[in-house]
Protein backbone atom coordinates (compact mmCIF):
# COMPACT_ATOMS: atom_id res chain seq x y z
CA UNK A 1 0.00 0.00 0.00
CA UNK A 2 2.62 2.42 0.89
CA UNK A 3 5.65 0.84 -0.61
CA UNK A 4 9.18 3.01 -0.93
CA UNK A 5 8.28 4.05 -4.64
CA UNK A 6 4.90 5.28 -3.34
CA UNK A 7 6.02 7.03 -0.52
CA UNK A 8 8.39 9.13 -3.20
CA UNK A 9 6.06 9.65 -5.14
CA UNK A 10 4.08 11.30 -2.47
CA UNK A 11 6.72 13.16 -0.27
CA UNK A 12 9.34 14.17 -3.54
CA UNK A 13 6.83 16.70 -5.21
CA UNK A 14 6.83 18.32 -1.81
CA UNK A 15 9.39 19.84 -1.88
CA UNK A 16 12.39 18.63 -3.79
CA UNK A 17 10.46 17.75 -6.94
CA UNK A 18 8.38 20.68 -6.28
CA UNK A 19 6.20 21.24 -9.40
CA UNK A 20 5.98 25.03 -9.65
CA UNK A 21 9.79 25.60 -8.06
CA UNK A 22 11.68 22.64 -9.66
CA UNK A 23 9.54 21.38 -12.62
CA UNK A 24 8.34 24.53 -13.33
CA UNK A 25 4.98 23.97 -14.02
CA UNK A 26 1.82 25.79 -13.47
CA UNK A 27 3.07 29.21 -13.06
CA UNK A 28 0.61 30.82 -14.85
CA UNK A 29 -2.55 30.14 -12.46
CA UNK A 30 -0.12 29.83 -9.59
CA UNK A 31 0.59 33.42 -10.08
CA UNK A 32 -2.61 35.19 -10.72
CA UNK A 33 -4.71 33.74 -8.25
CA UNK A 34 -1.86 34.56 -4.96
CA UNK A 35 -3.30 38.40 -4.61
CA UNK A 36 -5.10 36.60 -0.94
CA UNK A 37 -5.20 33.20 0.44
CA UNK A 38 -8.86 32.57 0.11
CA UNK A 39 -8.57 32.43 -3.54
CA UNK A 40 -5.20 30.02 -3.55
CA UNK A 41 -6.75 27.47 -1.02
CA UNK A 42 -9.76 27.37 -3.07
CA UNK A 43 -7.45 27.14 -6.45
CA UNK A 44 -4.87 24.33 -4.66
CA UNK A 45 -7.83 22.33 -3.56
CA UNK A 46 -9.62 22.44 -6.84
CA UNK A 47 -5.97 21.13 -8.57
CA UNK A 48 -5.50 18.81 -6.01
CA UNK A 49 -8.94 16.83 -7.01
CA UNK A 50 -8.49 17.38 -10.68
CA UNK A 51 -5.34 16.26 -10.68
CA UNK A 52 -5.62 13.06 -8.47
CA UNK A 53 -8.43 12.20 -10.60
CA UNK A 54 -7.31 12.88 -13.98
CA UNK A 55 -4.26 11.05 -12.78
CA UNK A 56 -6.47 7.95 -11.92
CA UNK A 57 -8.04 7.26 -14.90
CA UNK A 58 -5.64 7.90 -17.32
CA UNK A 59 -3.75 5.43 -15.68
CA UNK A 60 -6.75 3.17 -15.80
CA UNK A 61 -7.07 3.72 -19.63
CA UNK A 62 -3.42 3.48 -20.14
CA UNK A 63 -3.29 0.33 -21.81
CA UNK A 64 -5.84 0.75 -24.10
CA UNK A 65 -5.36 4.77 -25.53
CA UNK A 66 -3.21 4.72 -28.47
CA UNK A 67 -0.19 6.83 -28.87
CA UNK A 68 -1.26 9.32 -31.17
CA UNK A 69 -4.30 10.05 -30.01
CA UNK A 70 -3.82 10.42 -26.23
CA UNK A 71 -2.82 14.11 -25.95
CA UNK A 72 -6.59 14.95 -27.12
CA UNK A 73 -8.10 11.90 -24.87
CA UNK A 74 -5.67 13.45 -21.82
CA UNK A 75 -7.62 16.75 -22.83
CA UNK A 76 -11.12 15.46 -23.08
CA UNK A 77 -10.54 13.75 -19.57
CA UNK A 78 -9.43 17.01 -17.83
CA UNK A 79 -11.76 19.37 -19.31
CA UNK A 80 -14.77 17.11 -18.21
CA UNK A 81 -13.14 17.10 -14.25
CA UNK A 82 -12.68 20.68 -14.83
CA UNK A 83 -15.96 21.55 -15.55
CA UNK A 84 -17.20 19.12 -12.66
CA UNK A 85 -15.11 21.25 -10.44
CA UNK A 86 -16.57 24.81 -12.03
CA UNK A 87 -19.98 23.76 -11.60
CA UNK A 88 -19.67 22.95 -8.13
CA UNK A 89 -17.34 26.16 -6.83
CA UNK A 90 -20.11 28.08 -9.06
CA UNK A 91 -23.52 26.40 -6.81
CA UNK A 92 -21.41 26.61 -3.58
CA UNK A 93 -19.57 29.48 -3.71
CA UNK A 94 -20.25 32.05 -6.09
CA UNK A 95 -18.27 35.05 -4.90
CA UNK A 96 -14.92 33.06 -4.93
CA UNK A 97 -15.61 31.62 -8.47
CA UNK A 98 -16.38 35.08 -9.49
CA UNK A 99 -12.83 35.96 -8.05
CA UNK A 100 -11.32 33.11 -9.95
CA UNK A 101 -12.64 33.71 -13.34
CA UNK A 102 -11.21 32.27 -16.01
CA UNK A 103 -8.30 31.05 -13.94
CA UNK A 104 -11.07 27.75 -12.67
CA UNK A 105 -10.97 27.03 -16.78
CA UNK A 106 -7.48 27.56 -17.46
CA UNK A 107 -6.56 24.33 -14.81
CA UNK A 108 -7.20 22.66 -18.18
CA UNK A 109 -4.38 24.39 -19.44
CA UNK A 110 -2.31 23.92 -16.12
CA UNK A 111 0.86 22.44 -17.41
CA UNK A 112 1.10 20.89 -14.08
CA UNK A 113 -1.70 18.10 -15.36
CA UNK A 114 -0.06 17.69 -18.92
CA UNK A 115 3.11 17.13 -17.24
CA UNK A 116 2.06 14.74 -14.83
CA UNK A 117 -0.17 12.52 -17.44
CA UNK A 118 2.38 11.87 -19.40
CA UNK A 119 5.21 11.66 -17.16
CA UNK A 120 3.71 9.71 -14.32
CA UNK A 121 0.12 8.10 -15.13
CA UNK A 122 0.67 6.98 -18.35
CA UNK A 123 3.54 4.58 -16.95
CA UNK A 124 2.09 3.73 -13.85
CA UNK A 125 -1.16 1.42 -12.74
CA UNK A 126 -3.45 3.75 -10.93
CA UNK A 127 -2.85 3.57 -6.77
CA UNK A 128 0.53 5.18 -7.14
CA UNK A 129 -1.03 7.39 -9.96
CA UNK A 130 -2.99 8.76 -7.47
CA UNK A 131 -0.56 9.55 -4.85
CA UNK A 132 1.49 11.25 -7.45
CA UNK A 133 -1.72 13.39 -8.22
CA UNK A 134 -1.99 14.29 -4.36
CA UNK A 135 1.42 15.16 -3.60
CA UNK A 136 2.15 17.04 -6.90
CA UNK A 137 -1.17 19.42 -5.87
CA UNK A 138 -0.20 19.31 -2.12
CA UNK A 139 2.99 20.89 -3.58
CA UNK A 140 1.65 23.14 -5.77
CA UNK A 141 -0.87 24.43 -3.06
CA UNK A 142 1.97 25.00 -0.32
CA UNK A 143 3.94 27.34 -2.94
CA UNK A 144 0.35 29.09 -3.64
CA UNK A 145 0.25 29.38 -0.08
CA UNK A 146 3.35 31.06 0.63
CA UNK A 147 3.30 33.86 -2.57
CA UNK A 148 -0.39 34.17 -0.89
CA UNK A 149 0.69 34.64 2.41
CA UNK A 150 3.54 37.14 1.84
CA UNK A 151 1.44 39.42 -0.83
CA UNK A 152 -1.80 39.41 1.59
CA UNK A 153 -0.27 40.11 4.75
CA UNK A 154 2.47 42.65 2.95
CA UNK A 155 -0.27 44.19 0.59
CA UNK A 156 -3.54 44.49 2.27
CA UNK A 157 -2.74 43.47 5.75
CA UNK A 158 -4.75 41.21 5.73
CA UNK A 159 -4.89 37.02 6.45
CA UNK A 160 -7.87 35.31 5.04
CA UNK A 161 -9.49 38.62 5.29
CA UNK A 162 -9.14 39.82 8.74
CA UNK A 163 -6.68 42.36 9.86
CA UNK A 164 -3.55 41.02 11.70
CA UNK A 165 -1.52 43.84 11.41
CA UNK A 166 -2.08 45.84 15.14
CA UNK A 167 -3.47 49.24 14.82
CA UNK A 168 -0.65 50.91 16.64
CA UNK A 169 1.66 50.28 13.50
CA UNK A 170 -0.44 52.02 11.43
CA UNK A 171 -0.41 55.19 14.06
CA UNK A 172 3.12 54.90 13.89
CA UNK A 173 3.54 55.60 10.06
CA UNK A 174 3.26 51.79 8.99
CA UNK A 175 1.62 51.81 5.28
CA UNK A 176 0.16 48.73 3.45
CA UNK A 177 2.32 47.62 0.47
CA UNK A 178 0.19 48.31 -2.37
CA UNK A 179 2.67 47.18 -4.75
CA UNK A 180 2.42 44.00 -3.29
CA UNK A 181 -1.12 43.49 -5.04
CA UNK A 182 0.31 43.94 -8.30
CA UNK A 183 0.67 40.87 -10.40
CA UNK A 184 4.60 41.79 -11.11
CA UNK A 185 4.96 41.61 -7.62
CA UNK A 186 3.85 38.24 -7.73
CA UNK A 187 6.67 36.57 -10.28
CA UNK A 188 9.05 38.31 -7.77
CA UNK A 189 8.13 37.09 -4.76
CA UNK A 190 8.25 33.30 -6.43
CA UNK A 191 12.10 34.48 -8.12
CA UNK A 192 12.68 34.96 -3.93
CA UNK A 193 11.32 31.42 -3.05
CA UNK A 194 13.31 29.72 -5.83
CA UNK A 195 16.04 31.71 -4.35
CA UNK A 196 15.82 30.38 -0.90
CA UNK A 197 14.25 26.87 -2.14
CA UNK A 198 17.98 26.12 -4.06
CA UNK A 199 20.00 27.71 -1.74
CA UNK A 200 18.80 25.19 0.95
CA UNK A 201 19.20 22.22 -2.10
CA UNK A 202 22.30 22.62 -3.48
CA UNK A 203 21.68 19.54 -6.27
CA UNK A 204 18.91 21.91 -7.81
CA UNK A 205 21.40 25.19 -8.52
CA UNK A 206 22.03 25.78 -12.34
CA UNK A 207 25.37 26.77 -13.52
CA UNK B 1 -11.45 54.14 -33.36
CA UNK B 2 -12.43 51.46 -30.68
CA UNK B 3 -10.70 48.98 -32.33
CA UNK B 4 -7.37 50.88 -32.68
CA UNK B 5 -8.06 51.53 -28.34
CA UNK B 6 -8.69 47.65 -27.90
CA UNK B 7 -5.98 46.67 -29.81
CA UNK B 8 -3.20 48.85 -28.11
CA UNK B 9 -4.41 47.94 -24.75
CA UNK B 10 -4.18 44.48 -25.30
CA UNK B 11 -0.76 44.61 -26.41
CA UNK B 12 0.40 46.80 -23.37
CA UNK B 13 -1.71 46.89 -20.89
CA UNK B 14 -3.45 44.24 -20.89
CA UNK B 15 -0.35 42.21 -21.90
CA UNK B 16 -1.08 38.54 -21.81
CA UNK B 17 2.15 37.40 -19.53
CA UNK B 18 2.21 40.86 -17.23
CA UNK B 19 -0.83 41.31 -16.75
CA UNK B 20 -2.57 37.97 -16.76
CA UNK B 21 0.54 35.41 -16.51
CA UNK B 22 -0.98 33.73 -19.51
CA UNK B 23 1.73 31.28 -21.29
CA UNK B 24 4.20 31.89 -18.64
CA UNK B 25 5.37 28.04 -19.07
CA UNK B 26 6.92 28.12 -22.42
CA UNK B 27 7.57 31.32 -21.74
CA UNK B 28 9.79 30.69 -19.35
CA UNK B 29 11.40 27.50 -21.58
CA UNK B 30 11.60 29.12 -24.62
CA UNK B 31 13.08 32.66 -23.44
CA UNK B 32 16.76 31.34 -24.21
CA UNK B 33 17.53 32.59 -27.14
CA UNK B 34 15.71 35.48 -29.55
CA UNK B 35 15.15 33.20 -32.95
CA UNK B 36 12.99 30.41 -31.48
CA UNK B 37 11.27 33.01 -28.86
CA UNK B 38 10.69 35.07 -32.26
CA UNK B 39 9.69 31.87 -34.02
CA UNK B 40 7.08 30.82 -30.62
CA UNK B 41 5.67 34.32 -30.30
CA UNK B 42 4.84 34.20 -34.03
CA UNK B 43 2.80 30.51 -34.14
CA UNK B 44 1.11 31.61 -30.76
CA UNK B 45 -0.48 35.01 -32.47
CA UNK B 46 -0.96 33.23 -35.71
CA UNK B 47 -2.66 30.75 -33.21
CA UNK B 48 -4.83 33.72 -31.65
CA UNK B 49 -5.63 35.14 -34.98
CA UNK B 50 -7.07 31.68 -35.87
CA UNK B 51 -8.93 30.47 -32.83
CA UNK B 52 -10.82 33.44 -31.63
CA UNK B 53 -13.10 34.33 -34.27
CA UNK B 54 -14.05 30.73 -34.65
CA UNK B 55 -14.37 30.65 -31.20
CA UNK B 56 -16.48 33.65 -31.06
CA UNK B 57 -18.71 32.10 -33.19
CA UNK B 58 -18.89 29.56 -31.73
CA UNK B 59 -19.64 31.13 -28.32
CA UNK B 60 -22.43 33.20 -29.94
CA UNK B 61 -24.46 30.71 -32.53
CA UNK B 62 -24.22 27.30 -30.07
CA UNK B 63 -23.14 27.89 -26.55
CA UNK B 64 -24.83 31.19 -25.25
CA UNK B 65 -28.30 31.32 -23.89
CA UNK B 66 -30.96 31.89 -26.77
CA UNK B 67 -28.16 31.06 -29.21
CA UNK B 68 -29.60 27.55 -30.26
CA UNK B 69 -32.72 30.09 -31.62
CA UNK B 70 -31.35 30.03 -35.36
CA UNK B 71 -32.34 26.53 -35.42
CA UNK B 72 -35.82 26.11 -34.03
CA UNK B 73 -37.75 28.33 -32.12
CA UNK B 74 -38.15 25.74 -29.16
CA UNK B 75 -34.24 26.08 -28.48
CA UNK B 76 -34.47 29.43 -27.81
CA UNK B 77 -34.17 28.25 -23.94
CA UNK B 78 -31.32 25.96 -24.44
CA UNK B 79 -28.01 27.50 -22.40
CA UNK B 80 -24.91 25.13 -22.89
CA UNK B 81 -22.54 27.69 -21.93
CA UNK B 82 -20.86 24.81 -19.78
CA UNK B 83 -19.48 22.99 -22.37
CA UNK B 84 -17.63 26.12 -23.78
CA UNK B 85 -14.14 24.76 -22.22
CA UNK B 86 -14.15 21.57 -23.90
CA UNK B 87 -15.59 23.24 -27.18
CA UNK B 88 -12.90 25.99 -27.17
CA UNK B 89 -10.18 23.53 -26.36
CA UNK B 90 -10.81 21.11 -29.06
CA UNK B 91 -11.16 24.00 -31.29
CA UNK B 92 -7.38 25.19 -30.06
CA UNK B 93 -6.19 21.30 -30.65
CA UNK B 94 -7.62 20.99 -33.77
CA UNK B 95 -5.85 24.19 -34.87
CA UNK B 96 -2.35 23.45 -32.94
CA UNK B 97 -2.35 20.13 -35.86
CA UNK B 98 -2.59 22.83 -38.45
CA UNK B 99 -0.26 24.73 -37.91
CA UNK B 100 2.36 22.08 -36.64
CA UNK B 101 2.08 20.80 -40.11
CA UNK B 102 2.66 24.35 -41.82
CA UNK B 103 5.53 24.97 -40.06
CA UNK B 104 7.02 21.80 -40.74
CA UNK B 105 6.28 21.93 -44.50
CA UNK B 106 7.59 26.08 -44.56
CA UNK B 107 10.21 26.41 -42.21
CA UNK B 108 11.67 22.75 -41.29
CA UNK B 109 14.19 24.85 -38.71
CA UNK B 110 12.09 26.63 -36.80
CA UNK B 111 9.94 23.09 -36.64
CA UNK B 112 12.70 21.66 -34.99
CA UNK B 113 14.32 24.04 -32.88
CA UNK B 114 10.77 24.11 -31.20
CA UNK B 115 10.65 20.80 -31.04
CA UNK B 116 8.27 20.20 -28.14
CA UNK B 117 6.74 23.35 -27.55
CA UNK B 118 4.76 23.30 -30.76
CA UNK B 119 1.99 20.78 -30.07
CA UNK B 120 2.47 22.18 -26.23
CA UNK B 121 1.16 25.61 -27.87
CA UNK B 122 -2.40 23.66 -27.56
CA UNK B 123 -2.00 23.68 -24.01
CA UNK B 124 -0.64 27.51 -23.74
CA UNK B 125 -2.82 28.89 -21.96
CA UNK B 126 -2.54 32.64 -23.45
CA UNK B 127 -4.80 30.86 -26.42
CA UNK B 128 -7.53 29.10 -24.20
CA UNK B 129 -7.41 32.12 -21.68
CA UNK B 130 -7.95 34.86 -24.28
CA UNK B 131 -11.28 32.96 -25.52
CA UNK B 132 -12.18 32.86 -22.18
CA UNK B 133 -12.07 36.61 -21.90
CA UNK B 134 -13.36 37.05 -25.08
CA UNK B 135 -16.54 35.49 -23.89
CA UNK B 136 -16.66 37.26 -20.59
CA UNK B 137 -16.31 40.70 -22.15
CA UNK B 138 -19.21 40.16 -24.96
CA UNK B 139 -17.47 41.84 -28.03
CA UNK B 140 -19.41 42.98 -30.78
CA UNK B 141 -18.49 41.02 -33.68
CA UNK B 142 -16.25 38.52 -34.71
CA UNK B 143 -13.92 40.72 -36.19
CA UNK B 144 -13.22 42.74 -33.08
CA UNK B 145 -12.30 39.45 -31.19
CA UNK B 146 -9.89 38.62 -34.64
CA UNK B 147 -8.46 41.98 -33.50
CA UNK B 148 -8.23 41.17 -29.28
CA UNK B 149 -6.44 37.97 -30.64
CA UNK B 150 -3.65 39.85 -32.79
CA UNK B 151 -3.29 41.94 -29.49
CA UNK B 152 -2.90 39.50 -27.30
CA UNK B 153 -0.38 37.65 -29.48
CA UNK B 154 1.47 40.41 -30.10
CA UNK B 155 1.72 41.63 -26.44
CA UNK B 156 3.05 37.94 -25.71
CA UNK B 157 5.59 38.06 -28.72
CA UNK B 158 6.57 41.29 -27.59
CA UNK B 159 7.21 39.91 -24.38
CA UNK B 160 9.00 36.76 -25.00
CA UNK B 161 11.62 38.50 -27.57
CA UNK B 162 12.36 40.97 -24.94
CA UNK B 163 13.12 38.59 -22.10
CA UNK B 164 15.06 36.28 -24.62
CA UNK B 165 17.23 39.07 -25.64
CA UNK B 166 17.90 39.81 -21.70
CA UNK B 167 18.65 36.50 -21.27
CA UNK B 168 20.96 35.95 -23.93
CA UNK B 169 23.17 38.97 -21.68
CA UNK B 170 22.29 37.61 -18.84
CA UNK B 171 24.29 34.58 -19.61
CA UNK B 172 27.60 37.24 -18.88
CA UNK B 173 26.57 38.54 -15.51
CA UNK B 174 27.71 37.42 -12.03
CA UNK B 175 24.43 36.17 -10.61
CA UNK B 176 24.16 34.14 -6.95
CA UNK B 177 24.24 30.43 -7.52
CA UNK B 178 21.35 29.64 -6.37
CA UNK B 179 19.28 32.47 -8.33
CA UNK B 180 20.11 31.25 -11.62
CA UNK B 181 18.11 30.27 -14.12
CA UNK B 182 14.76 30.54 -13.87
CA UNK B 183 15.29 32.87 -10.59
CA UNK B 184 16.32 35.27 -12.11
CA UNK B 185 14.10 35.02 -14.98
CA UNK B 186 11.29 35.24 -12.98
CA UNK B 187 12.53 38.90 -11.48
CA UNK B 188 13.35 40.07 -14.57
CA UNK B 189 10.10 39.10 -15.78
CA UNK B 190 8.21 40.94 -12.59
CA UNK B 191 10.73 44.32 -13.47
CA UNK B 192 9.90 43.89 -16.95
CA UNK B 193 5.64 43.97 -15.65
CA UNK B 194 6.06 47.21 -13.44
CA UNK B 195 8.06 48.69 -16.50
CA UNK B 196 5.04 47.39 -18.19
CA UNK B 197 2.61 48.64 -15.40
CA UNK B 198 3.42 52.55 -16.89
CA UNK B 199 1.11 51.99 -20.04
CA UNK B 200 -2.12 52.21 -17.42
CA UNK B 201 -4.50 54.97 -18.41
CA UNK B 202 -3.64 54.85 -21.68
CA UNK B 203 -6.71 55.60 -23.99
CA UNK B 204 -6.35 56.55 -27.66
CA UNK B 205 -9.16 59.10 -29.39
Amino acid sequence: MLSKKNKEAFFNPLSKDNPVLVQILGICSALAVTASLEPAIVMGISVIAVLAFSNVIISFLRKTVPTNIRIIVQLVVVAALVIIVQQILIAYNYDVSKKLSVFIGLIITNCILMGRLEAFAMHNSPWPSFLDGIGNGLGYTIVLLIVAFFRELLGSGTLFGFHVIPQWCYNHGYMDNGLMILPPMALITVGCIIWVHRSRNKELQEN
Amino acid sequence: MEELNLFIKSIFIDNMIFAYFLGMCSFLAVSKNVKTAFGLGIAVTFMLVVTLPINYMLNKYVLQEGALQWLSPSLAGVDLSFLALILFIAVIASATQLVEMAVEKFSPSLYASLGIFLPLIAVNCAILGASLFMQQRDFGSAGTAMIYGAGSGIGWLLAIVGIAAIREKLAYSDIPKPLRGVGIAFIITGLMGIAFMSFLGIKLG
